[in-house]
């Protein structure tokens, strides 16, 4: 069932309905059951992957508070007999235990991520290698079920997994509560990767019926498929045009490709999620919010601190901070302090560390060695600005340009650009043929297509680009707003007949001008396939 | 605390570590730095700062830090 749906509107209407008839107490069980009926309308054996990674974490999250528990009465217990070393060897005992327990929840559920995600990744570069060596033989294609977000769902669970083993939040106690964190249906389709501790707090609790919440909620959802319909399915016919025919769409296409894709990827990512918070907020559900006005970023660096932030923080918590300062972390620091330098020695862990996230946050988009150049280019470029920092430094300090804000808005393009130019990746079948269409574009003759009418032929008509233009203003304007607070709470200190007229405007602008026509079936969410 | 100040400094000169308490709020120590100092104060003080302490409370100021790593040092 697709956000974007009938169904999906019908099934939030009946959720509304339930969810503040039944009495208070049942609200998260009503939740839960929406939930399960939600995956299993998209697909019924999607079910049992889900429940696999929900009680195998359960239990063996439970197992392991409980080792901690047990260590606590038994220190308790023997206060005063045990000396300092029986203590430590005690404590050794009992995190090896939990350490066994910890890996074999993380083993079983990212091996079936790995198994379902990437197997038959492997096969094509076996295969690949067979052909390559001579060898005539070929191993066959595996046809796996994928279930829908379950790289989303698999890393909120190793999240709290890793919570619980580090002792930073209490295992959960109740098998369906914990049901819920793991399946709650508006983040299951593309996140964002909620932690246990945050989405906790609002997610089991009594919610009330509150008008002014809910309307916030619908105003969210509204702008979200504003941003989906209206611009992200628009602007996807011109990109697939480009990308689906790179022989005929070279050079400046590229480029055009490039830059309609980079409002697409934001409107379609930012747009569901808008859907999400929007229907969680409905509910009186806090969701962490994964964006902040991105493309206003200065840097790479800060670009990822503001896109897909639940990601980048999971990513930074749970891999780059474990791998960075583990023992042989630091042992390999300390040895290549002393044969590179203080200088490059000590920023040496950091380097690897980042490497490893990148390559895993590549990995972790898509089952395809364009992803994991998109990833180590986007390690290479991190790396490089990091090293050329001094030298930042030195140019801000002689020519003072910093809050210029002809300086800012160079910042600004800049990133957005070299973020384009990075998710080529994204769009080409493969990484040669990405390569080359990124070539075309410097040997290009043909820049006249951007104002001579030819992109009049990518399937999209003058009132498309009107439309698209429009939107883009509004989203940027938004976005301009959002710097001082709320623009929906902004709107809500307006009179009835102004707040009436931008909300009802926004809503005939979606039904008038969504992509929709006879036989059109809107688009998936492109996050929805990791 | 003077050779934690003074690795602090090194890493950005341009700061008051001694007054300042929003380090990591205001974005002033991002993730690499962070690193850079757990590595640092692993070899200075001979404690170990595990990813469970990496929260902004014990970052946000060199006090903080500073108090971690003598409870970090009480421990061990």
């Amino acid at each position: 069932m697709l956000f974007t749906s009938y169904e999906f509107l019908g099934f939030l209407l009946l959720l509304f309905v339930c969810y503040y008839t039944v009495p208070k107490k049942f609200q998260w069980m009503l939740l839960l059951l929406f939930s399960y009926v939600f995956y299993f309308l998209a697909n019924p054996y999607y079910l049992i992957y889900i429940s696999v990674t929900t009680v195998s974490v359960y239990y063996l999250g439970f197992k392991i508070e409980e080792q901690a528990e047990k260590q606590k009465a038994y220190l308790a217990a023997h206060k005063g007999t045990l000396g300092k070393e029986e203590k430590k060897a005690y404590k050794e005992r009992v995190k090896k235990r939990q350490t066994g327990l910890f890996l074999a929840a993380l083993i079983l559920n990212l091996g079936i991520l790995a198994v379902l995600k990437y197997t038959n990744f492997v096969i094509a570069n076996v295969n690949g290698m067979l052909h390559a060596f001579g060898s005539g033989h070929t191993i066959v294609f595996v046809d796996l079920l994928l279930p829908m977000g379950i790289s989303f769902y698999t890393f909120q669970a190793v999240g709290y997994l890793i919570d619980v083993y580090r002792g930073t939040v209490p295992a959960e106690k109740n098998l369906f509560r914990f049901a819920l964190f793991v399946s709650f249906f508006p983040q299951l389709v593309q996140g964002p990767i909620s932690r246990f501790h945050d989405l906790s707090q609002t997610l089991y609790e009594e919610h009330e019926f509150a008008w002014s919440r809910f309307s916030m909620g619908l105003q969210r959802i509204l702008w979200g498929y504003f941003k989906k319909l209206v611009i992200a399915d628009r602007m996807l016919i011109g990109v697939n045009e480009i990308i689906r025919n790179p022989d005929d769409y070279t050079g400046a296409y590229v480029f055009a490709g490039m830059m309609f894709y980079a409002l697409e990827l934001y409107a379609d990512f930012t747009g569901g999620i808008d859907i999400t918070i929007g229907t969680a907020q409905c509910l009186g559900i806090r969701v962490t919010e994964n964006f902040n006005r991105p493309y206003f970023s200065k840097s790479i660096k800060e670009y990822w601190r503001r896109w897909h932030i639940t990601m980048g923080t999971w990513f930074t918590d749970y891999i780059f901070y474990p791998i960075s300062i583990s023992g042989p972390m630091l042992k390999i620091s300390k040895v290549s302090r002393k044969y590179l330098g203080n200088c490059i020695g000590k920023r040496v862990p950091v380097y690897l560390s980042s490497f490893a996230v990148w390559l895993a946050t590549g990995i972790w988009h898509g089952a395809s060695w364009n992803f994991i150049v998109w990833g180590l280019g986007n390690w290479a470029v991190i790396m490089i600005s990091q090293e050329l920092e001094p030298l930042y430094r030195r140019f801000h300090a002689h020519f003072h340009v910093e809050d210029k804000i002809g300086f800012r808005i160079f910042q600004i393009v800049r990133t957005v650009l070299l973020m384009s130019c990075l998710r080529t990746f994204d769009c080409y079948r493969d990484v040669p043929l990405t390569f080359r269409m990124f070539g075309t574009m410097f040997t290009a003759r043909n820049w006249n297509i951007l104002w001579d009418g030819s992109l009049l032929g990518l399937g999209l008509q003058l009132t498309d680009y009107l439309v698209l233009l429009a939107g883009t203003v509004l989203i940027f304007a938004v976005s301009m707003l959002q710097r001082s607070g709320s623009v929906r709470e902004k709107i809500e200190a307006k009179p009835y007949p102004v707040r009436f007229a931008v909300w009802y405007g926004l809503f005939l602008i979606v039904l008038l001008m969504g992509v929709y026509g006879i036989g059109y079936d809107a688009s998936q969410f492109i996050y929805n396939q990791f | 605390m003077e050779e934690l100040i003074e690795i602090l400094t090194n890493l950005h000169p341009d700061v008051d570590f001694e007054t300042c308490d929003t380090l990591v709020d205001d974005k002033i120590l991002d993730s690499f730095d962070i690193v850079t100092i757990i590595s640092e104060v692993a070899e200075a003080f001979d404690v170990t700062i595990s990813a469970k302490y990496i929260l902004p409370k014990n970052f946000n100021s060199a006090r903080a830090l500073y108090d971690l790593i003598q409870k970090l040092e009480d421990e061990e």
